[in-house]
């Protein structure tokens, strides 16, 4: 069983023989309370921030999508303008929901997979303070009109300072609780997680230094931004996604990852090539042509590492699929990875100049990167904290019927909202660049099949005949409906916001008994199923064991 | 060396070679850009940024205007950019060694606006459109911006920039709405904005 051993998370401690489901020995069952005591403070603190700014964000881009076809509400509040909301709902996004919650799963992980508990927990708790205050401080400023103008650095220096001090914090406490580890073995989780603690430092504090302290001149300043602000997604959210989705797919379904070799081509290459995508932002505009060709030619290699992962995640997962039945953490987590492989192939032929050119500036974009940052990475950590969670305040969720629709608002609104922009935007760059009329005035014209028929029988390579408002009113239906998506996930928000706020306070009527899944489990459960759960009611400390 | 030193190495020297080539190198073939003068009129182009037309930059950054408009003419074969009259030729990386932050763009939910000071030179034509996009281009998913104006009491004579309202935006007897300096300083930035001189290499 060698092999299976090195190749589940945390080594031997967890192997699981699929056909004989034992609980582990008492002294792993004491080693992971102790672990699992030492993060929950901190852990809590940063799962906590993350789902209030998670709620704030998701308002603030539920307004920003209304104002797109409702301009005129609340137009004469300048802190409520379009362009000061939007990029409030993306920092609060990225640096609050998304980093937050990334930090809070690292943690617990890198303890876990360490098989040490964290030392002087209050130090993170600390450091979530001063990332909460940069947060505060850099949405006022933003909506004071004190931005810093540059896509996805809009916060002040000093914000920038504040959150930086805060991820030093943490990046030391995972990296000393990695050097501390207990276990000969890295596990890939631990790969990934080193890597994104080591790369997010260095993009912030370039950025910082080459485009807002001493900015260099013209455009250099867009490749550095783009540079950082395609990095941040590939080499910070993407890494730490992966991380969790390879701890906790094998954890849920009792069985170990397929393969221990396919998991190191899928890091090295992700290493070696997704840091020289995002120049494809400015494909043929005034910038290289070398450094747009370099940039394109690292996006389509990133097809290897996403193949990669996607053949080592789904045959991990084979004869394991009718257990997304009953897993929460397992269903959230597979639907994000399928999503990772769907954004990464997308996203890599989204960087070839026959793709890129007629959509980049359209809608299209912008439900590429909902699909990115929401169907893959934010499904992903909702997972983990399903799975997290009980583990740290030893109680289970307090409802099925809860988790259940977070999981088919989200599921079905981000799932509606990609569709939506990504249709509306290839109409509206259709438009922009080769239609020969808009698809609106053709309907009107030749009914709805006919004026499809003519629309794209009016192609020409390059087009700009339909005028620009023509445009522009053609996208209003498909911003509507993109808003109504957006109240879908605002209601899972809030679903979720409720289980854990009863979670964590022990309100209401709790549950006992096993942890909380879709459905009951079936008497005849499959060997690995049992696994997963069976063992759960022998241990009062809320499911300490469960594999 | 033990196996995170190798992790170390190996993270350090992939994410090493993309900041050379991308962040450094681009720098370097770049910053020597200087702008050139036109020999007849004497003009700098592009010509640093006077101070009304800084402040104005800033106007246009706080309020995301980025957000929907690119200011970036492509070529390239796929696209409509010079089709559509957005500018006279392709956009050269001197066209902004002046613009600190750059607001190149990712989005044109309005159109671009790499020539807006030569497609609509009148700051009346600004001031309107700002208060009310509705005005100018009837349809238009732009947000009114009536924040950078004042509606004040006619004065004694009144101010030459006051805006021609008509119609729904008509305000009453005896009142003016005037456009407040932030809005003055955007409008001379946005005529600023001007890359119609031919670039010499």
């Amino acid at each position: 069983m060698s092999s299976i051993e090195s190749t589940s998370p945390g080594g031997a401690a967890v192997l699981v023989r699929p056909a004989t489901p034992e609980p582990p020995p008492p002294e792993i069952v004491s080693e992971r309370a102790r672990i699992d005591e030492s993060c929950a403070v901190p852990c809590l603190v940063w799962f906590a921030s993350s789902l209030f700014w998670l709620l704030v964000a998701t308002v603030f881009g539920l307004v920003a999508s209304l104002k797109l076809h409702i301009p005129g509400m609340h137009a004469e509040q300048a802190w409520l303008t379009f362009g000061r909301i939007r990029p409030v709902h993306l920092n609060l996004v990225a640096y609050g929901w998304g980093a937050m919650a990334a930090i809070g799963v690292m943690l617990w992980l890198m303890a876990r997979l360490s098989r040490v508990p964290l030392r002087w927990p209050a130090a993170l708790v600390f450091a979530a303070g001063f990332w909460n205050l940069g947060l505060l401080l850099g949405t006022i400023a933003i909506l004071a009109g004190d931005s810093q103008g540059i896509e996805w650095l809009e916060f002040p220096t000093y914000v920038a300072f504040l959150l930086f001090v805060g991820f030093a914090i943490t990046a030391v406490w995972a990296l000393m609780t990695f050097a501390q580890r207990r276990v000969e073995h890295v596990y890939v989780s631990q790969w990934y997680m080193f890597g994104a603690l080591f790369w997010f430092p260095w993009l912030y504090a370039t950025v910082q230094v080459l485009l807002l302290l001493v900015p260099v001149k013209g455009v250099p300043q867009a490749a550095i931004n783009w540079w950082f602000g395609h990095n941040v997604l590939g080499l910070w959210f993407t890494p730490i996604g992966l991380a969790t989705a390879y701890y906790l797919i094998p954890k849920v379904i009792g069985r170990p990852i397929y393969s221990y070799y396919l998991s190191i081509m899928g890091f090295w290459t992700l290493a070696a090539f997704y840091n020289w995508a995002g120049i494809h932002h400015l494909i043929s505009g005034p910038v290289p042509a070398w450094l747009v060709t370099v940039s394109t030619v690292g996006s389509m290699m990133m097809i290897i590492p996403v193949a990669t992962v996607a053949v080592n995640h789904h045959m991990t997962m084979r004869g394991s699929f009718h257990l997304l039945r009953y897993s929460p953490t397992l269903r959230f987590v597979v639907f994000g990875s399928m999503a990772y492989t769907i954004v990464s192939l997308q996203g890599a032929f989204m960087a070839l100049r026959v793709y890129n050119e007629p959509f980049h500036f359209t809608h299209h974009t912008i439900g590429h990167a909902h699909l990115g940052v929401y169907a893959f990475f934010t499904m992903i950590m909702f997972g983990a904290i399903y799975y997290i969670v009980p583990r740290l305040t030893g109680r289970e969720w307090a409802s099925s019927r809860l988790i259940k629709i977070h999981f088919w608002t989200t599921a079905v609104g981000i799932t509606l909202m990609f569709l939506v922009l990504s249709i509306g935007g290839m109409i509206q760059g259709f438009e922009m660049n080769q239609a020969s009329a808009s698809l609106g005035s053709l309907m009107d014209e030749h009914g709805f099949f006919g004026g499809v028929y003519e629309f794209f029988g009016g192609f020409e390579v390059q087009n700009g005949a339909v005028p620009f408002l023509d445009i522009v009113a053609g996208t209003i239906p498909w911003l509507v409906l993109r808003s109504l998506t957006g109240v879908l996930i605002l209601v899972g928000h809030v679903a979720f916001v409720i289980l854990v706020v009863r979670n964590v306070h022990a309100w209401g009527k709790q549950r006992r008994g096993g942890p909380t899944l879709f459905h009951e489990l079936p008497a005849t459960a499959t060997p690995a199923l049992a696994t997963t759960t069976a063992t759960t009611t022998q241990t009062p400390a809320g499911g300490e064991e469960r594999a | 060396m033990n196996y995170a030193s190798w992790l170390f190495l190996g993270v350090f020297l992939t994410f090493a070679a993309s900041w050379v080539a991308l962040v450094f190198i681009p720098n370097e073939q770049l910053k020597g850009l200087q702008s050139q003068r036109d020999e007849i009129t004497g003009e700098l182009h592009p010509a640093p940024f006077s101070g009304e037309e800084e402040r104005g930059m800033r106007v246009y950054v706080a309020n995301g205007c980025v957000y929907c408009h690119s200011q970036q003419v492509r070529g390239g074969d796929w696209n409509a950019d010079l089709e559509r009259g957005w500018g006279s030729r392709r956009s050269h990386p001197k066209d902004y060694i002046y613009d600190v932050p750059q607001q190149l763009g990712t989005m044109r939910t309005g159109p671009d606006l790499s020539n807006i000071g030569v497609r609509q030179p009148s700051a009346e034509w600004h001031y309107r459109h700002l208060y009310d996009p509705e005005i100018t281009s009837p349809g238009s998913n732009m947000p009114p911006h009536p924040f950078l104006f004042e509606k004040r009491k006619i004065t004694g004579a009144r101010a030459p920039d006051a805006l021609k309202l008509e119609g729904e935006w008509a305000v009453e007897q005896g009142w003016e709405v005037v456009p407040k300096p932030g809005a003055r300083d955007l409008v001379k930035y946005l005529q600023r904005l001007d890359q119609s001189y031919e670039i010499e290499d």
